[in-house]
């Protein structure tokens, strides 16, 4: 291995484990463990916001699909950009105002039963438990192809640095991990986004007649259509992007962590910001690869083409630049899945057992300790699960976990803050509708089977046409919550004016 | 003193539903959704207008800026959209809070 790849590995290792120590000496209470003491700044927890989200399928899954697919692969650029108009209008101030650390504190501040609270922590487990597994084997076998260290070995590292950061430093180490990981992602960008254009004098015309002739595709590498020709398929998916972010748990989370409506508002700026300017950036990478390292190295190094911005930075800026941008990658799936963690733990600790098993009657000693079994017993089960799931085909539970997001999370939100009827049942079965008509779905989708072996987890003949379902299930979510709320009776007309009131004007009684 | 005012403050039950139907948050409410539903409906449908027209027709494929067809100037337009419906939004937002606090301080303290 090379001892530039070494020395920069470890110093990211180093400076988060530092960053942990100090975030460690300062959490002590529950509060701070799961948000920071809500004392972020809306800058901070912007980066912080762009840290949590831009996962390695982001920076080298869409940088080698643009490289290996043209246009296809900016799809996903646009739909996680434009996600955050949804944050922005109608989840991030509400929730603010509403919750207090999870997304099911949130609804219930609407409904108290538990049954509610239960079904929303259900849900958030789900997301975060196939997120976090996607993540790690993912993480496993491009630190192996990066660092050329084995499989079982990258995924203990990438396992037990998440589980210090979240066990010790909570959310505050999370949080200066994902801020980190954000300047050291978009400085890998800018710098080889710069040199990709520096060779073409800035003149960003001559990349796209240059790459017209770059790959097999021809001219029609600029063209949509190479990878997605279904038409209902690729909506399913822009369907899936644009809504699932806004209920993925371990972003949700991060606007607990500042103080008011405000800041949340702030955080969402700064992160469109950055995402947008990352996702732009996208493109240069993508075109670049396909022009400077070309298809067929490419698909050599990794079918799935996620080597395509490494092996540019090696082609552009030698050594030093593969070995940056390997530790930029490095650095991008700890602050992924140490925020995935902490966001599972909360749910565990906090709802179920907190919340549902001792009814609330929990001490904060009590609670952090819970939170901390809670996060170890997160990462163990999804480490364990990783290990084992080394050569199987988990492309699909990225796609499978925004797709429960956007049926199970977002019509429980949307409906709680704007919709006067909705009650108890109502929440209940919006959940339980998008969650399961999302898993059964994909259980019998093209991504699960495919007739050819290797290409998905079994092999067989799909039932269901579409590889992301969110198209169906995302309606049945909602039709699920309506039909659920106007077949019951109960209605709670008080409650939803003291929710609307507080979700609108940032009210909060005190010792509420 | 500041305690036993914090102590009182938290005495008080809040009759939300006198303050949801006053005549001061309905219309608070109001113009939020005057803003926020139109904004929300336009940006669905320019975001889903783009794989719509890519996915039936190839209307797209023509070339805008030497290579560069429609199809990307598309797409990047979604990009300009975005920081300028954001920008938007926080200005218009930041009115709404004033609104807001006013209400909190007419009616809920």
């Amino acid at each position: 291995m090379d001892p530039i790849v070494i020395a920069l590995f470890l110093a990211i290792v180093i400076l988060t484990l530092f960053v942990t120590y100090i975030a460690a000496k300062k959490t002590k209470s529950t509060g701070d463990f799961y948000t920071a003491g809500g004392g972020l700044t809306g800058f901070q927890n912007g980066l912080a916001i762009a840290g949590d989200y831009l996962s390695a399928a982001s920076f080298l899954g869409i940088a080698g699909m643009i490289a290996l697919k043209g246009f296809d692969g900016f799809f996903y650029s646009i739909g996680f950009l434009i996600a955050y108009l949804v944050v922005l209008f109608l989840v991030a101030e509400p929730l603010r105002n509403l919750g207090k650390y999870t997304l099911a504190d949130m609804i219930n501040a609407r409904f108290d039963a538990r049954k509610v609270r239960g079904v929303a922590a259900l849900s958030t487990l789900t997301i975060v438990l196939f997120y976090m597994i996607a993540q790690l084997v993912g993480a496993g076998a491009l630190i192996q192809l990066l660092f050329d260290i084995p499989y079982t070995v990258a995924v203990l590292i990438v396992g037990c640095m998440m589980t210090i950061y979240v066990l010790f430093g909570g959310m505050i180490a999370t949080s200066w991990v994902q801020i980190i990981k954000a300047v050291l992602l978009m400085a890998g960008m800018v710098i080889v986004s710069f040199m990709v254009l520096l060779k073409f004098n800035f003149n960003i015309s001559a990349i796209f007649t240059e790459v017209k002739t770059a790959t097999s595709y021809g001219a029609d590498y600029l063209n949509p259509g190479i990878h997605y020709t279904e038409p209902l398929g690729t909506l399913s998916l822009m369907l899936a992007l644009v809504l699932g972010t806004s209920g993925l748990p371990h972003i949700l989370m991060r606007f607990f962590t500042v103080k008011d409506a405000r800041t949340a508002r702030r955080s969402v700026i700064t992160a469109t910001w950055t995402i947008g300017i990352f996702y732009i950036l996208t493109l240069f990478l993508g075109f670049g690869a396909a022009i400077f390292v070309g298809e067929a190295t490419i698909l050599e190094a990794n079918p799935g083409g996620n080597m395509a911005a490494p092996l540019l930075a090696e082609a552009i800026g030698g050594n030093i630049l593969f070995a940056f941008i390997s530790a930029v990658a490095f650095a991008t799936i700890l602050a992924v899945v140490a925020g995935l963690v902490l966001s599972g733990a909360s749910a565990l600790a906090h709802d179920l057992y907190g919340q549902i098993i001792k009814k609330g009657r929990i001490s904060d000693k009590q609670q952090m300790m819970a939170a901390r079994i809670a996060a170890l017993g997160v990462s163990v089960v999804s480490i364990l699960i990783s290990l084992y799931a080394q050569y199987l085909n988990v492309a699909f539970l990225v796609s499978l976990a925004f797709c429960v997001a956007a049926s199970a999370n977002l019509p429980v939100i949307l409906y709680t803050v704007y919709w006067k009827r909705f009650n108890t049942t109502g929440a209940v079965t919006a959940s339980l509708c998008g969650l399961i008509s999302a898993l059964v779905l994909v259980s019998i989708s093209p991504s699960v089977f495919s007739p050819v072996e290797g290409a998905a987890l079994f092999v067989g003949e799909p039932i269901f046409p579409l590889d992301n379902p969110a198209l169906v299930s995302v309606p049945l979510g909602f039709i699920g919550g309506y039909l659920g709320t106007i077949l019951s009776k109960e209605k709670d007309y008080a409650r939803f004016a003291e929710v609307s009131v507080r979700a609108h004007t940032g009210f909060k009684v005190h010792n509420k | 003193m500041v305690q036993k005012d914090i102590l009182q403050e938290e005495m008080k039950a809040v009759d939300y539903v006198q303050v949801y139907e006053s005549p001061q948050f309905k219309e608070f409410l109001k113009r939020k959704r005057k803003f926020i539903i139109p904004m929300t409906v336009f940006f669905f449908i320019f975001y889903f207008t783009l794989p719509i027209l890519t996915s039936y027709s190839t209307i797209l494929n023509t070339p805008a800026i030497g290579d560069i067809s429609w199809t990307w100037i598309f797409a990047i337009a979604q990009f300009v959209m975005v920081w300028i419906l954001s920008s938007i939004y926080v200005r218009k937002a930041n009115t709404f809070d004033d609104e807001a606090e006013q209400i909190i301080r007419d009616q809920l303290k």
